[in-house]
């Protein structure tokens, strides 16, 4: 199952002009901890995907309400000239694919 | 010391709006001071680097035309953060003319402080070659070349300018770019107040009523801070905080939700607690501050790099849309070939919507491929004329672009508009976000006055 059909909250947004934060929210600890549990939500398989490398992935866990942030760098700064996505809220996929 | 103070948020940038119900039940009960924040690097580089403001003129003076005589009639300090949004000179003094005009139709005097906070280039060249400037929050290092292209370079400075302005008795505080937690946590901080509750506090308040169901940040927040906890309460009856609410709200463009960083040091909320302690009042507990080691400075700046021109087209024709890689190719050569005796600096950039611009192509191209396209071309120049001489060709060799199997050879693409071509004006990239290491440096950023209405 994709994580953005299990998350009842899938986003994205800057965290800073350099940073990316994807938040994910489960309505129930069992999703939660389905996803967090998963042998590939692990920052070796998300890196590949957003072109960075694991020690660049962070994976923090907000227990109190059954929400996991992932933060990525940006492949460049928010509104040079190469981005596509000023806000970087359009850059949870393709994270919202992993399938779990 | 009083016990508690308790403060207004207006909303969560100047110019967003806010209910006129929220502003009168807010002035319902004591106030002893009201913030409104303005800053912001979300809409991107472009506002710091041109000096221009992203929320409209009209917008600012609304939300200030509504609050400045009844803050002044009750003797309640104003302070605005992060004025015009990137808080540089020309940002200031715009909202500093917003507030004279105000203050001129509604016949108002008061006292104002003004705290400017650019930053000399001659001292980022200084600070660059003594090895003081380092990448914070995932910025690359810096490059001390891209100081002569940087505009209107700032600092993020904390509570102390602001509390040097509160002191001065000013009625209106109007700050240069600060930390958007600075803008609140200045007065309890000046008056005593746990420095670790003042800040989250602050934190909460600087997006208005964000942390409230409905969300919005078009809308006010009531803080009242206390020695051991604050509550925070949206002042428009059809919001609530909760506790969940309140606690999501450190997620919100934050890379993580259990502390975050000000000059004042570390904001830790791993013990932090919400409870819920009226119908639509939450108050927070246990945040403690664990302060810097070093005193360091956050350094903004907008390196210029160009002009920009584009045009917007549809692509209906399956065969074009499956060969979108042959048209770029063939334009590009197209355009290299005419504007070679004009000029070769300037670059282009093909953006497939409905194949893969959004995602930056992150992700391979949509499969199958969309009925539908957009395609949007870039040219970006070091003038707009030659922007606008390389997009006109761009598009002319679009449009005609031979590539395999194509049927539709009277044209690739459907323009919805006449003139098909935009100029988008002057082009930056944040070159500066970074840390200034400030041992041994001596940098104030100090008020001043200004008698408005005399």
């Amino acid at each position: 199952m994709r994580i953005y059909d299990i998350a009842f909250v899938c986003r994205s947004k800057n965290a800073g002009p350099f940073q990316l934060t994807v938040d994910l929210m489960f309505k129930t600890r069992e999703e939660f901890d389905r996803v967090l549990n998963s042998p590939r939500f692990v920052p070796e398989t998300i890196a590949p995907l957003y072109r960075t490398t694991p020690d660049k992935v962070q994976i923090k866990v907000f227990e109190r309400i059954l929400t996991i942030k992932v933060v990525l760098p940006r492949l460049c700064g928010s509104g040079s000239p190469e981005d596509t996505d000023v806000y970087g809220s359009q850059q949870h996929f393709p994270l919202g694919d992993l399938d779990i | 010391m009083s016990d508690e103070l308790r403060y207004l948020s207006l909303c969560g940038m100047l110019g967003y709006g806010y209910s006129p119900v929220s502003l009168e039940n807010a002035f319902a009960d004591k106030l002893d001071f009201i913030g409104v924040d303005a800053g912001s690097t979300d809409p991107g580089p472009y506002y710091l680097g041109s000096g221009k403001s992203f929320v409209k003129t009209l917008q600012m003076k609304r939300d200030l035309s509504l609050v400045l005589k009844r803050a002044l009639d009750r003797k309640i300090p104003i302070i605005i953060g992060s004025a015009g949004g990137s808080g540089a000179r020309p940002h200031v003094e715009r909202v500093l003319e917003v507030i004279k005009e105000i203050a001129s139709e509604q016949d108002l005097k008061f006292k104002l402080a003004v705290i400017y906070s650019d930053v000399e280039k001659s001292l980022l060249e200084k600070a660059a070659a003594e090895g003081r400037i380092h990448p914070c929050g995932g910025s690359p290092e810096f490059d001390a070349n891209s100081i002569p292209r940087i505009c209107n370079p700032v600092a993020q400075f904390g509570t102390d300018p602001i509390i040097e302005a509160l002191k001065t008795g000013a009625d209106v505080i109007l700050s240069g770019r600060c930390c958007d937690t600075a803008v609140f946590a200045a007065f309890p901080i000046m008056k005593g107040f746990p420095a670790g509750l003042a800040l989250h506090a602050a934190k909460i308040a600087e997006c208005g009523a964000l942390c409230a169901r409905p969300a919005g940040a078009n809308d006010s927040l009531v803080v009242t801070l206390r020695k051991d906890s604050f509550t925070v309460e949206p002042p428009d009856p059809e919001r609530k905080c909760t506790p969940d609410s309140v606690a999501a709200h450190s997620l919100y463009e934050q890379p993580d939700p259990y502390c975050f960083y000000e000059p004042e040091g570390m904001i830790d909320m791993r013990n932090s607690s919400f409870e819920q302690t009226g119908e639509r009042a939450v108050t927070v507990r246990g945040t403690v501050l664990v302060p810097a080691a070093k005193e360091t400075l956050k350094l903004e700046g907008a390196a210029f790099c160009g002009f920009r021109s584009i045009t917007i087209a549809g692509v209906r024709d399956p065969n074009a849309i499956a060969n979108l890689d042959a048209v770029e190719a063939g334009v590009r050569k197209a355009v290299a070939i005419n504007i070679k005796n004009i000029t070769d600096d300037y670059s282009l950039r093909f953006l497939r919507y409905g194949v893969d611009a959004a995602g930056g192509r992150l992700e391979a191209p949509a499969d199958p491929l969309p009925r539908e396209a957009a395609l949007v071309i870039e040219a970006i120049a070091p003038t707009q004329d030659i922007a606008d001489t390389a997009i006109s060709l761009a598009r002319s060799s679009a449009l005609h672009q031979q590539f395999p199997n194509r049927k539709s050879t009277a044209g690739n693409l459907a323009f919805p508009f006449s003139p098909s071509d935009f100029k988008g004006g002057e082009v930056y990239e944040f070159s500066l976000y970074h840390l200034m290491d400030m041992e041994g440096i001596d940098l104030e950023f100090r008020p001043e006055i200004i008698e408005v209405g005399k």
